[in-house]
């Protein structure tokens, strides 16, 4: 699936509107991500995330997310271990932001039932920051989040 | 060559599913020794199968780490079934990988 960057910003243009409108519907629960969906990945502030990607939502502050392998202070912030885990039923969506971070979307991930809602990584910190999981399960959102001191950052730039 | 390493693992009645993946996992913001920015070039796509039935799909970006390392935990997954493990990234290259459950 060869992209051009060229042909990519030609149709931004035309498929923004259509992004928008589609992008609050069901796509979480579908297999098929269309490539323009990638954009959440290059919201540049967590606000902005929240905005548009999950408008008038409200969180549910849940302690059955929780971390593991997540330090408390990351000397290094390009590798920075994180496992989630959760006893939240019908999950359909794990997401990871880091919201200090350039890009906060850090990765999304759609597990089928036979899954056990278990998730482990090792993601890139820019600075000290807070870990955020939001959880989506059954029409729900579920987020917790974890303040992670880095020593250094890890986002280049 | 394959770029996808892939380790299972039965316990009781689930497989631990692990995966270390070579790719530069570059975000676009990180410049080389002559001050040039290094494009970006990350993974945009990794998918898991278990006997060819998509079990796992993940998005993400520039922000995962280098050479990135994952870890899934599937209820069930009997000695013998194929794990396969797939990506995509954001400058059109694709690898795949299977191993058996042993």
């Amino acid at each position: 699936m060869l992209e051009s960057r060229r042909k990519f910003i030609k149709n931004l243009l035309s498929i923004t509107a259509y992004a928008f409108t589609a992008s609050s519907g069901l796509i979480y629960s579908s297999w098929a991500q269309a490539q323009w969906l990638k954009e959440r990945f290059k919201a540049t502030t967590y606000d902005e995330l929240l905005k548009q990607y999950f408008p008038d939502i409200e969180f549910i502050s849940s302690q059955k997310i929780k971390f593991s392998r997540l330090p408390r202070t990351a000397e290094n912030g390009a590798i920075v271990p994180i496992k989630i885990t959760s006893t939240i039923k019908n999950i359909e969506k794990i997401s990871i932001l880091v919201e200090k971070n350039p890009h906060p979307l850090i990765a999304e991930f759609f597990l089928s039932p036979v899954m056990e809602p278990s998730v482990s990584a090792r993601i890139k910190m820019a600075e000290s920051s807070d870990v955020i999981v939001i959880i989506e399960a059954e029409g729900k959102f579920y987020r917790q989040s974890k303040y992670v001191k880095v020593t250094i950052g890890g986002c280049g730039g | 060559m394959s770029s996808i390493k892939i380790r299972t693992k039965r316990l009781n009645n689930q497989t631990q599913i692990r995966t270390l993946i070579t790719h530069p996992m570059e975000n676009g913001r990180n410049r080389d020794k002559q001050n040039q920015l290094i494009p970006a070039h990350h993974i945009q796509e990794l998918w898991v199968e278990h006997n060819q039935t998509k079990i796992i799909n993940c998005n993400m970006a520039g922000s995962i780490s280098k050479n990135p390392y994952f870890d899934f935990l599937l209820n069930g997954g009997n000695s013998g079934d194929e794990i396969t493990i797939s990506w995509n990234d954001n400058l059109g290259n694709t690898d795949t990988n299977t191993s058996i459950i042993k």
